[in-house]
């Protein structure tokens, strides 16, 4: 293997994991309440605006828009689900899908109204500049966005499946009547599902916006990778997320450089469909 | 016979619209507000009847415009010439991906037709036969009338008119149908209509290739109006998002809400375009975006529900009332 695939796969893998993060936030609100976020790369992209807001308010790098942007919209999550989720998830289809896609266009252009469509960007060396590991090149805000959204999505998994916060939300998610004359209350869990969910977006913008362009219209292409992340992971699958958003990484990275940039987003788009096709499970759930 | 006569009034009032509202603009907005009822309506087969909530039907209305814009472009024919092969294209391709789409429900079959759609957009975009990302242009000046090249929009808005009778002939002919009634049970629920034999696959495919090739007249028909195409006019998701909200809006599943969600949102973007200038184009979707929010919350049966609603508690006050008023006693 030469030496350049070997760099474009380690850059695949670290975007990769910023992809796993925020789609684990989709996949968690998916399994849990059978309801699917159509603005939830609008919500990545509002973290971008918030990291970006940060920086040319108070001159503040990734260590403070980081917290921020979780803190943002987490807070957003939690308003999302109260004014919005839980009245139109007891309707029909078509409200759920209008309501989240109402959403999304909302959040969009309104930033687009704002900021306008131009594309904005964080200094280049905000958090430091090109290191060498083992002969490979690599951008300290890649590193850093890599290895945080790895670190806080196996942490994700942990708390799903470790602690009494955790085991409450899957019994709601299993039964909410059940759960409920366990003592169990759906409605906050489900409001602490969306918040997880919504503060796990904000994490993913702040951390790619030291590097990634920052424009109203990328949640986009970012709600389409969460959902093909998701897809391929398995629904409500947070380890199927991971390895998922790191494959897709991967293979962004290489149809880019063996094909070309331009169709990188074909390249996924048409595994996407493929896989809503012929595995609709995913690639690690039981059919 | 007072069926007909209630359709008549609605009818003659817009066959009257552009002679009495006469500036350009007025014509212009007319004729924009049927083009658009025409592509809701034809959406509303598949989305409203059906309950499957297809966001890639802007595939089809490409294919219609490209049909259109590329029989000029590549063979020097009337663009009408593309009507329908367009058709043809919109049919066989909603046919190929309606298969495997299909067997999806609900969430995922919304996905699967944005994946669609995106992908269709991005592929065109790269195609250079098809004009990249420039796209496609009509005539710049028409040869003869079958160019469909005019200046006022008032040709256009007869023929739109036209067009939209027939659409909504199509449709109303299709509710009465064995098919209508499969479609309804299918959107209730899949399951229990299977289980009665209704082939819901089939029907559903039916559907979808109806709608598709009813929603790619209206492509063509838009890229004759404003003389050419790119896969953003053509291909791009807003559309879809558009025809969605205009026929839930009005009513999805009913035979003249698209129609009443196409006169309500198609002056609502022109005059907050005009009012706003530039600047505005990031409001209008702001506007629509609070919009569609608000009917999912409050109203997911669209206007004419609540109307028909209202309508019934207003024609017989007695029928409701007069429970309350019968057991006064009661606990």
């Amino acid at each position: 293997m030469s030496f350049v695939l070997v760099q474009v796969i380690a850059g695949g893998l670290l975007l990769g994991a910023v992809y796993a993060l925020f789609s684990s936030g989709l996949t968690l609100v998916w399994g849990m309440m059978n309801i699917v976020n159509f603005a939830h790369g609008d919500f990545v992209m509002l973290g971008m605006y918030v990291a970006f807001m940060v920086f040319t308010l108070f001159g503040a790098g990734p260590l403070a828009g980081a917290p921020l942007a979780t803190i943002v919209l987490a807070t957003l999550g939690v308003i999302v689900y109260f004014g919005l989720i839980r009245s139109i998830m007891k309707g029909p289809m078509l409200a759920q899908i209008l309501g989240t896609f109402g959403l999304a266009l909302l959040l969009r252009y309104s930033v687009f109204w704002w900021f306008g469509a131009n594309f904005l960007s964080l200094p280049q060396n905000i958090v430091g500049g090109t290191y060498a590991v083992f002969g490979l090149r690599i951008e300290a805000s890649r590193l850093l966005a890599g290895v945080v959204a790895l670190l806080v999505t196996l942490g994700l998994h942990l708390l799903l499946t470790r602690t009494s916060l955790g085991s409450k939300m899957l019994a709601v998610a299993e039964d909410a009547t059940a759960a409920q004359l366990m003592g169990i209350r759906p409605d906050t869990m489900q409001a602490i599902a969306w918040a997880i969910a919504a503060g796990a977006t904000g994490l993913a913008g702040a951390l790619i916006a030291t590097f990634f362009y920052i424009v109203p219209t990328v949640g986009e292409t970012l709600g389409i990778v969460a959902f093909v992340t998701v897809s391929l992971g398995g629904f409500g699958s947070v380890p199927g997320a991971l390895v998922a958003g790191l494959l897709i990484g991967v293979i962004e990275s290489l149809s880019a450089y063996l094909i070309g940039a331009v169709y990188k987003d074909i390249v996924v788009y048409a595994l996407f469909l493929s896989f809503l096709w012929f595995r609709p499970q995913g690639l690690m759930g039981k059919s | 016979m007072r069926r007909w006569l209630w359709l008549s009034i609605p009818l003659a009032l817009l066959i009257a619209y552009p002679l009495v509202l006469s500036t350009p603009f007025q014509q212009r907005l007319g004729a924009l507000v049927l083009l658009y009822a025409i592509t809701a309506s034809a959406w509303n087969i598949v989305g409203g009847y059906a309950g499957q909530v297809s966001v890639g039907h802007v595939v089809f209305f490409g294919c219609g415009a490209y049909a259109a814009m590329g029989a000029y472009t590549h063979f020097g024919l009337s663009p009408l010439v593309g009507i329908p092969a367009g058709i043809v294209l919109a049919v066989a391709i909603a046919a190929l991906i309606g298969v495997p789409t299909l067997r999806l429900s609900g969430h995922y079959f919304s996905m699967a037709t944005i994946a669609v759609a995106e992908l269709v957009r991005l592929i065109v975009t790269n195609t250079g036969f098809l004009g990249a990302a420039v796209g496609l242009s009509g005539p710049t000046v028409p040869r003869n009338v079958f160019d469909l090249s005019f200046i006022s929009s008032l040709p256009y808005y007869y023929l739109f008119l036209v067009i939209l009778a027939v659409t909504l002939g199509i449709t109303w002919w299709m509710t009465n149908s064995r098919m209508g009634f499969y479609l309804r049970a299918i959107r209730d629920s899949e399951r229990a209509a299977r289980s009665l034999g209704a082939p819901a696959s089939r029907t559903k495919l039916h559907a979808f290739m109806l709608s598709a090739g009813l929603t790619s007249v209206p492509g063509a028909l838009y890229a004759m109006m404003f003389g050419f195409v790119d896969p953003e006019s053509g291909l791009g998701i807003l559309i879809s998002v558009k025809i969605l909200i205009m026929a839930a809006l009005g009513g999805a599943g009913l035979l003249f809400g698209p129609l009443v969600g196409a006169a309500i949102l198609v002056p609502l973007e022109e005059i907050s375009n005009n009012w706003l200038g530039g600047s505005g184009a990031g409001l209008t979707f702001v506007l629509y975006g609070a919009i569609i929010v608000l009917i999912a919350r409050f109203q997911p049966g669209g206007i004419l529900t609540l109307v028909n609603r209202l309508w019934a508690r207003w024609k017989t006050p007695a029928a409701t009332t007069a429970p309350q008023q019968g057991a006064p006693h009661a606990p």
